[in-house]
């Protein structure tokens, strides 16, 4: 029932901001979109939607490089306080009640089509962009926290306390909720490598693969022909941006 | 004026000159001092920049969040990259402490700034750059 849901959002408010950008795209759009890379001036367009393949038969116990990426990148520090520490990317294992065979996976955002954060949000701080990508705006973030809670994978952090020294290339402070972004900063600039999937292939992992979903040429969508993958909690029909092979 | 006490003479005098010195004291105060800025001009004209960048950061802080559009012309972190300056030791001060570029003018006009509780108050790149239109 949930695969026969179109790819574009089905709220009438995301369907105008889609066509919006689409239409304020519409000029050279050809030059750019195999690439994905677009000019700084051109908005995002749905002509893209940007995903993950997470290949969990290459992810290795114990290894927390795309973590350790992931919040260098994004200038994330410890207070060595677990329990509220913000975390964009966690490493998880899983294990079969019966057979005891562990699965070792990065969980972070999945970057829904239909994202229950976005739903819930009451100041529409929490948003999906025309890409795919799903991401809170702190200037209308009221630090609710009601998306965190309607979060099924725990992707999203609070910050609890004031922060110094954050990165220009990703502003976060006291009071927002914040979580993974795809690297954004990056696409926007037309460099298709996240720092966790960086870091793994740097690695000799190659377990995160990202691209668009939309393109049959990237690499994402033939490794996601070739090999399969299936979505976390594909029952709840949100159509994840990020796949799992092998669990 | 020989019919009123002698405390209240006193009183009178020290009003006229505590008014004196009031009226002295209203000249306008001394324009905000701030580091120049790296670059030949501005993104915009002065009397624009002054009077309408928030206006200016605003939208475009709406149109990189929402729609990924990452300009340099009117982007805060733009902004900072030029107008950031060293000590003397070669390190960024930020732009919100006491003298400089943003603080100053903000204390002169007595508007406070929500940006920095985020926003990096210093560029992160070592080498200075030109503005580039």
């Amino acid at each position: 029932m949930m695969s026969d849901r179109s790819e574009q959002p089905n709220h009438p408010r995301r369907r105008f901001l889609g066509i919006a950008a689409s239409v304020a795209v519409a000029p050279g759009l050809m030059l750019f979109n195999r690439a994905g890379a677009k000019p700084p001036d051109q908005a995002v367009s749905s002509k893209n939607r940007w995903g993950m393949l997470v290949d969990t038969t290459k992810c290795a116990d114990g290894c927390q490089a795309c973590v350790e990426a992931c919040h260098k990148e994004n200038g994330i520090s410890s207070r060595g306080r677990p329990t509220t520490d913000p975390q964009w990317i966690r490493a998880v294992t899983l294990r079969d009640r019966e057979t005891r065979r562990e699965t070792h996976l990065p969980l972070m955002c999945q970057h829904c089509e239909h994202p229950p954060c976005v739903d819930v949000c009451p100041t529409g701080a929490s948003f999906r962009r025309a890409d795919g990508i799903v991401l809170v705006d702190r200037h209308t973030c009221i630090g609710c926290r009601y998306c965190m809670m309607a979060c099924p994978y725990k992707a999203r952090s609070f910050v609890h306390e004031n922060l110094h020294d954050q990165l220009p290339r990703n502003p976060r402070g006291k009071g927002c909720v914040e979580s993974c972004t795809f690297c954004v900063h990056r696409v926007d600039e037309g460099n298709l490598t996240p720092a966790c999937a960086e870091a793994c292939e740097k690695d000799g992992h190659r377990a995160l693969v990202f691209g668009d979903l939309k393109d049959p040429n990237s690499d994402l969508y033939k490794l996601l022909t070739e090999i399969g993958a299936r979505q976390l909690r594909q029952d709840l029909g949100l159509n994840t941006g990020v796949r799992y092979h092998g669990v | 004026m020989n019919h009123l006490p002698n405390l209240l003479r006193v009183g009178l005098l020290l009003a006229a000159g505590w008014l004196a010195a009031l009226v002295a004291g209203c000249s306008a105060p001394a324009s905000p001092q701030f580091p120049k800025g790296r670059g030949d001009q501005c993104v915009e004209p002065l009397d624009v920049i002054r009077r309408a960048h928030m206006h200016f950061l605003i939208h475009q802080r709406d149109e990189t969040m929402h729609e990924g559009i990452r300009t340099k012309k009117h982007s805060l972190k733009h902004c900072i990259e030029c107008h950031a300056s060293k000590d003397d030791k070669g390190n960024w001060v930020s732009v919100n402490a006491p003298g400089q570029f943003c603080e100053s003018c903000h204390r002169y006009a007595a508007v406070s700034m929500d940006c920095f509780g985020c926003h990096a108050t210093k560029p992160e790149k070592q080498p200075l750059r030109r503005v580039e239109k």
